[in-house]
């Protein structure tokens, strides 16, 4: 009887364990999906219309049959970039601000309103970027106010705080010895911390702005709402801009055929995009641990 | 003369410093201030009337449609990410190459953007398995993407628990499934809860994963397998018919409201756990 008692507890265990191990199993499943289903659907789109076409076409006219997704491929890159531009160096300066000067009472209210700014939807940026962001820019440049430089501002606030809390625990996690020398050698505080403290905490803060370019290449509603989604190269950054999140988003609800591969295939194209943005952050993360 | 002249760079960079600060919080002000302020007055109860029809953009079924996806999302990915996280630290080997792995792809998951889990989810969901746009299309999609938040907040309040809670009970003889179980897990749970609760809030913010899987029909659904529109893409759908441009802002107060109460239970669950730490 105790043998069976003992048995069944033996069966219990293996069974709960080969199903934790089922579970953990689940991301690499999924992972192995989303690459399948992406990939067997869009690339044979892209060869149809051809790899150069593609990738290069200037000129997006699915009604003639016509699919070149370059427009939208420097649109999300001018994005990102002015994205990156607005709001690493404040994104930065404020981890610094959180790590270094802010009062405890203070960081108490400013580190959840951090978390908050996180939390907001994307949709709510958008909303907000096109009642606030867009008249502004109206008044300021003229034009429709849906512009590069719209985006880049609102998708520089977005991406704000995941630069400023993972720039922040790069900061923190610099010996503090660091800063002491550099005290005791005479610096003054703001010396100490950007010249000695920042340095040594590089590493951390690239990982930072790594994932902050991969949220604001991969935003798509707060974009599709201000950035006026027209599908040619911009000329300047006062121009509206389409970015390949956008250019799904919009054209999948009625796109048939062709024309639906060659929205999955601009799916693929960002996936490749994030893939490489994961891939150097987690070289980088890789090389801080060795 | 020479004294101001050297602190100067100082004294720029430090203005920087705070200017940067005050930046920060006063976008977060004017954006929360914007919609409330936008928002609130056109808050009437008529929003919350069960019926949606051009009339009246009742955004009550969305709402409702919110509540049911995010319940059936996380009765998926919960049992899934926590157990999974249950193998990674207590049963895996360390720098076994399932765990590696693991690893890297819940990474990977964790860094795609929600447009492509909606392409995906429309590939395999709603058109290979025949779902069509429905709540259960829609709630797996999501289910994948809440899968790596779960799976990491767990994990951390698993590695949390002391080392000496575990051998006591192996000591007392419990195996390692009951210790597991009833000490390791009740000790993590505050950092699970706050994982499930963060999970709540992409979940309702979410737009672009949730348009062309659960689709836009206004309706509260009959079944898990008929569409409908969440909160979020209720804000979206408003906006993209140009009409109602009120009902988008005291919807944006509505979703503004619940981030709010998320981010405060889930600060509340995080320093309940830092508290307990030993």
């Amino acid at each position: 009887m105790v043998i069976d008692v003992k048995k069944m507890r033996d069966f219990k265990e293996k069974l709960m364990k080969t199903i934790f191990l089922i579970c953990g199993a689940v991301s690499i499943l999924a992972v192995l999906l989303i690459c399948i289903f992406l990939f067997s659907n869009g690339i044979p789109a892209i060869f149809d219309i051809g790899v150069k076409d593609f990738l290069l076409g200037k000129i997006w006219q699915p009604s003639n049959n016509i699919y070149g997704i370059y427009p939208m491929i420097i649109g999300s890159l001018y994005v990102t970039a002015g994205a990156i531009v607005v709001g690493v160096p404040i994104g930065i300066l404020c981890a610094i601000f959180l790590a270094k000067y802010c009062p405890e009472k203070l960081y108490k209210i400013i580190k959840p309103s951090i978390d908050l700014m996180a939390g907001i939807p994307s949709i709510v940026y958008g909303f907000f970027g096109l009642m606030v962001i867009v008249p502004l820019m109206m008044e300021l440049y003229g034009g429709s106010g849906k512009s590069v430089l719209t985006a880049s501002i609102l998708l520089g606030i977005m991406i704000l705080p995941t630069i400023i809390n993972v720039s922040e625990a790069a900061l923190r996690a610099v010996p503090s010895s660091y800063y002491e020398g550099a005290l005791a050698l005479g610096a003054t505080h703001e010396k100490s911390i950007f010249f000695v403290v920042l340095p040594a905490a590089k590493s951390g803060i690239l990982a930072a702005i790594i994932l902050g370019v991969g949220r604001a290449i991969g935003e798509t509603m707060a974009v599709i709402m201000i950035a006026g989604n027209q599908p040619v190269v911009p000329e300047s950054i006062h121009k509206g801009v389409r970015t390949m999140t956008a250019n799904i988003v919009i054209e999948m609800g009625y796109a048939a055929d062709l024309h639906r591969e060659a929205l999955i295939a601009t799916g693929v194209v960002l996936f490749v995009f994030i893939l490489i943005i994961n891939l150097s952050f987690s070289l980088l993360k890789g090389r801080n641990k060795a | 003369m020479k004294k101001i002249k050297k602190n100067f760079l100082s004294l720029f960079l430090k203005i920087l410093v705070y200017l940067s600060a005050l930046v920060t919080i006063a976008v977060l002000f004017s954006i929360v201030g914007y919609i409330l302020i936008k928002g609130v007055p056109v808050l009437n109860l008529r929003l919350f009337e069960w019926e949606y029809n051009s009339d009246n953009v009742s955004m009550m079924p969305a709402i409702i449609n919110t509540v049911i996806m995010t319940i059936v999302s996380l009765l998926i990915a919960v049992p899934i990410g926590v157990f999974s996280a249950i193998y990674l630290v207590e049963y895996a080997k360390r720098g076994n190459k399932f765990v590696s792995l693991v690893r890297i792809t819940t990474e990977t998951l964790s860094g795609i953007p929600s447009i492509v889990y909606g392409l995906f989810g429309a590939l395999i969901f709603v058109e290979y398995f025949h779902m069509g746009k429905s709540i259960l299309a829609g709630a797996l999609t999501m289910s994948i993407m809440i899968l790596p938040i779960v799976m990491r907040t767990t994990e951390e309040a698993l590695i949390s628990v002391p080392d000496s809670f575990r051998e006591g009970s192996f000591g007392l003889g419990a195996g390692k499934l009951r210790t597991v179980f009833k000490v390791v897990l009740p000790f993590a749970l505050p950092g699970v809860l706050s994982g499930v609760i963060l999970s709540i809030g992409r979940i309702v913010g979410e737009t672009a994963a949730l348009i062309y899987t659960a689709g836009t029909v206004t309706g509260i659904p009959d079944n898990l397998l008929s569409s409908g529109r969440t909160l979020s893409i209720h804000m979206y759908a408003l906006w993209n018919e140009g009409i109602n441009a009120e009902e988008a802002y005291a919807t944006a107060v509505i979703l503004l409201v619940v981030v709010i109460i998320i981010n405060t239970i889930s600060a509340r669950l995080a320093g309940k756990l830092s508290k307990k730490g030993i």
